[in-house]
């Protein structure tokens, strides 16, 4: 499928870059030193896996905004697959890799194969 | 990887390629591209990719003694370059900042070359992906090795009880307010789970010193 370049897209990519520099050079911008609020500092703790978590868990066990009906959805099984490969190759360079590759060969056969 | 993710959501040949060559942050992009694809508004799009890099805010106040004595343009590009791995790399090699103008010379230039084989080895990646991703059918649903991806960054980031409750806490609301328009349930999802883990945090505190 392709599709067409739009602005607003771009747009977002151009924020989205902003943000990495943002995020990054923190605290490199200022040359006096400075510290954040102490909620900030414990708040920088938890919001990455919040915000991780709230985009992958509706993609997960929803389907066009239903909470799924079965349990025959390729999604559970890969997510599954791909979680127990990565607490059993914890601490290992490539877990994450192995959760990848790990869910998607329990994926695809599900989802090509039985139509899940 | 995420090159393929991001065509397989609806992005444009050159969109993908833009994204992975300027935004140059494989967790923003993947968690941004199921948003971008829904056509959320842009701020939420943002909002979210600024919380999942919010880690990097960590990373750089403890890179900041590295950092100050070069010149500011120096340091915003340096930071822009440094992903998780370079700045594991470079923390786990120079445990100590400072020193002679040698030894900050021998950092600089550690950490340049990590970031830049870093980033080429990132945006060939991502080229080759977006390129291969138009060979592959959509009906593969290779997307959803996106998803996949960010799974396995959130495992490797629960690296506390506390954690863990922000993820279960943030999962679960975002399924229970999906009904809000504009995606608004992501950004309500992480506020509840960071509420949450800062309430037991003081209530924590509050019970004085016990067992961690």
């Amino acid at each position: 499928m392709s599709a067409d370049t739009d602005l607003w897209t771009v747009a977002v990519i151009i924020g989205l870059t902003l943000i990495t520099v943002l995020t990054r050079t923190l605290f490199f911008i200022s040359s006096k030193p400075w510290h954040l609020p102490h909620w900030a500092q414990r708040g920088l703790q938890y919001a990455p896996i919040a915000a991780l978590s709230a985009v992958i868990v509706p993609e997960l066990v929803m389907t066009q905004g239903q909470f799924i009906q079965n349990w025959q959805d390729a999604r559970l099984f890969a997510a599954l697959a791909g979680a127990v490969w990565f607490f059993w190759h914890k601490g290992q360079g490539q877990a994450v890799l192995g959760t990848i590759v790990t869910g998607m060969l329990v994926y695809l056969p599900l989802h090509l194969g039985l139509g899940w | 990887m995420t090159g393929v993710a991001m065509v397989n959501s609806g992005l444009s040949t050159f969109e993908a390629l833009l994204m992975g060559v300027i935004v140059f942050a494989g967790s923003s992009q993947l968690a941004a591209i199921p948003l971008i694809a829904a056509a959320a508004p842009m701020w939420v799009v943002l909002a979210t990719g600024f919380c999942v890099n919010l880690r990097f805010v960590v990373f750089s106040a403890h890179m900041r003694p590295y950092m100050m004595h070069l010149p500011l343009w120096q340091r915003l590009l340096s930071g822009y370059l440094t992903t998780d791995l370079s700045y594991v790399l470079f923390t786990r090699r120079y445990p100590q900042h400072g020193g002679t103008p040698e030894q900050l010379l021998a950092q600089q230039a550690y950490l340049a070359g990590n970031s830049g084989v870093n980033w080429l080895a990132w945006v060939g990646c991502s080229v080759l992906g977006v390129l291969l991703a138009r060979l592959i059918p959509m009906a593969w649903g290779l997307g959803f090795a996106g998803i996949l991806a960010l799974l396995g960054i959130l495992f490797s980031l629960a690296s506390s009880h506390l954690r863990w409750v922000s993820a279960g806490v943030s999962g679960a609301a975002a399924v229970a307010a999906f009904a809000l328009p504009f995606k608004l349930n992501i950004l309500l999802a992480i506020a509840a789970a960071v509420a949450m883990c800062l309430m037991l945090e003081a209530s924590r505190e509050a019970a004085g010193p016990g067992p961690p």
